[in-house]
């Protein structure tokens, strides 16, 4: 783990939809599924990505064209430089044998990619807004997929499809990411159904090493403590689902 | 082996003190930070309007320490106090850190705040990387000092800390005048600097505001020998912080005079636990060395 950035160049970035590209950099230390790096671009700011790939020596981020830092990451061109340190947080808990599921809403789907290249036979839920909006499409084959508008597979939400799924597949075990509305009710579904369960959290970072306390959720911090929590764990944090806080440190309801 | 102390009438089952600006951010942190073995645990500081802060990076580590330039973030008087409500559940005293671009802003944050079962308000006049706050507004030297703790002096019957820079030369006449203004405590030292790391490579400076306050080991042997000509320099306790993350950390800051030790950075290099790992190291350090009570060797280091 470092804990300054150090400047990597842009070695390749691929288009994953209309709104997301990857940007992959040489990065060399052990990283495992679920953990993040900081993103820094000199005299802008430094934002958290999950890594999404990992490719021989290359290290991918995901990354959503939201705001100001991210539009600018996504005017990056190959052969820039970006600052990276971490990888920071705990990851999910990978087992091999159990019989898993993953449930990804949004960018949310870019924090499991690295969960569903680690184990086989995944059985992959993917929910977006619209089709070209569904991520990695060549890279994982026979995804259940769900749009909000229809455009492809199921009509509904992830929740709505997972909830589905259930009537008829048993599962042992669930990793999810997405909006943190989707990923409680995944975490009530699989409580109901006596599956084990471990979500990803988003919060506003900034330290990244746990001292700063701003990416607090129920006393839990989310970069150390998390961001991965298991169903255990998450029955403890009453802000999960519920309240997040903003950069000023404001609590918000969801 | 007796660690528990008492500063200002408030008693702490040991020592040890979350510094303001770690880990304060909401009360279940706090309570985290009070069972992880902390005496006292302060509040990141409040100010009487919202602020975001610095943009990233805020924090970044050195090999002797860190370098942080949050700028003040809080949600408000409004909402902290909403958030710092029903102290008694912490479970340990906890500080009130208040700050303010003039003394009017400290006093209404004091009065904002005066529902919550604080023990003690602390004000920082010395913090290094914000501007309109600290010493970047000046109220580092002792006229300033003396005139913002006056005004919240009338403003709280509480014990008032007054946090003072390690920058400044004339520290003991700062704490004097703090002292003169009617203040029950002086913590020393906010961090010192500020100072600047640049990325060689990016050939910028890593923080988004340039430079930040430093702390950790690189602070303290300025921490302690401030501690030290506080000590006897003024009546009220002096609360040691700077680069304490060690048992034997404390002991010396103790021994420089310190009635109580604030910890902060100590978070980073050994975790929450770090409180829980202090006391213990101390309570060791103590009995090989033949000491009963951690009040027996407060200021042993002066002549």
């Amino acid at each position: 783990m470092i804990e300054q950035p150090r400047m990597v160049k842009i070695c390749d970035i691929w288009d994953e939809s209309p709104s997301v590209k990857t940007f992959f950099f040489k990065f060399d230390l052990h990283f495992d599924p679920g953990q993040f790096v900081m993103v820094w671009i000199p005299l802008l700011d430094e934002k958290p990505f999950t890594i999404s790939y990992i490719r021989n020596d290359l290290m991918g981020v995901s990354v959503l064209k939201r705001g100001m830092f991210t539009n600018a990451l996504h005017n990056k061109k190959i052969g820039d430089m970006i600052g990276i340190r971490g990888p920071y947080g705990k990851g999910f808990g990978l087992q091999t044998n159990p019989d898993f599921c993953v449930v990804g809403g949004g960018i949310g789907m870019a924090s499991l990619a690295t969960v569903v290249d680690r184990l086989n036979d995944a059985t992959i839920i993917q929910g977006a807004r619209t089709a070209s909006e569904i991520l990695y499409q060549k890279r994982f084959k026979d995804m259940n997929l769900c749009t909000d508008d229809g455009t492809t597979g199921f009509k509904g939400t992830t929740v709505d499809l997972f909830r589905k799924l259930l009537t008829r597949r048993r599962f042992q075990k669930v990793y999810a990411c997405g909006p943190e509305k989707m990923l409680y009710k995944v975490v009530e579904l699989c409580r109901n159904h006596g599956i084990e369960c471990e979500v990803s959290l988003d919060r506003y970072i900034k330290c990244g090493f746990g001292v700063c306390g701003q990416c607090d959720c129920s006393g839990q911090r989310v970069c150390v403590d998390g961001p991965v929590f298991n169903i255990k764990e998450l029955s403890k944090m009453k802000d999960f689902g519920k309240v997040t806080i903003l950069k000023t440190g404001a609590r918000v309801v969801y | 082996m007796k660690l528990s102390v008492n500063v200002c009438n408030i008693r702490l089952s040991n020592p040890t003190i979350l510094a303001s600006g770690i880990l304060g951010t909401t009360k279940a942190l706090l309570k985290r930070v009070a069972e992880s073995g902390a005496g006292a645990v302060t509040i990141k500081s409040v100010s009487t309007e919202p602020r975001e802060g610095h943009k990233n990076p805020t924090v970044i580590t050195f090999d002797a320490g860190m370098l942080n330039a949050v700028g003040y973030s809080n949600p408000g008087v409004v909402a902290a106090a909403k958030e710092f409500a029903s102290l008694q559940d912490v479970g340990v005293p906890v500080i009130a850190s208040v700050i303010g671009t003039q003394k009017e802003d400290f006093v209404r944050v004091v009065a904002g705040l005066s529902g919550s079962e604080f023990s003690a308000i602390e004000i920082p006049l010395s913090c290094p990387h914000t501007p309109g706050f600290g010493l970047l507004a000046g109220q580092g030297t002792p006229q300033a000092t003396f005139d913002i703790t006056s005004a919240v002096r009338k403003a709280t019957e509480l014990p008032i800390f007054v946090k003072l820079s390690p920058n400044i030369p004339e520290i003991c006449a700062v704490a004097k005048a703090a002292e003169d203004a009617g203040a029950n405590a002086i913590t020393a030292v906010n961090s010192m600097g500020p100072g600047m790391i640049i990325n060689i490579e990016a050939q910028k400076p890593i923080l988004s505001f340039k430079v930040g306050g430093v702390t950790g080991d690189a602070l303290r042997p300025i921490a302690i020998r401030c501690v030290y000509d506080l000590y006897k320099a003024v009546k009220i306790p002096v609360i040691g912080v700077g680069g304490i993350s060690t048992g034997r950390h404390a002991i010396e800051m103790i021994m420089a005079g310190a009635s109580a030790v604030g910890i902060g950075t100590g978070v980073y290099y050994r975790g929450i636990e770090v409180f829980k790992r202090v006391c213990e190291e101390m309570t060791l350090w103590m009995e090989e060395n033949g000491f009963d009570d951690v009040n027996k060797i407060r200021g042993v280091a002066h002549d």
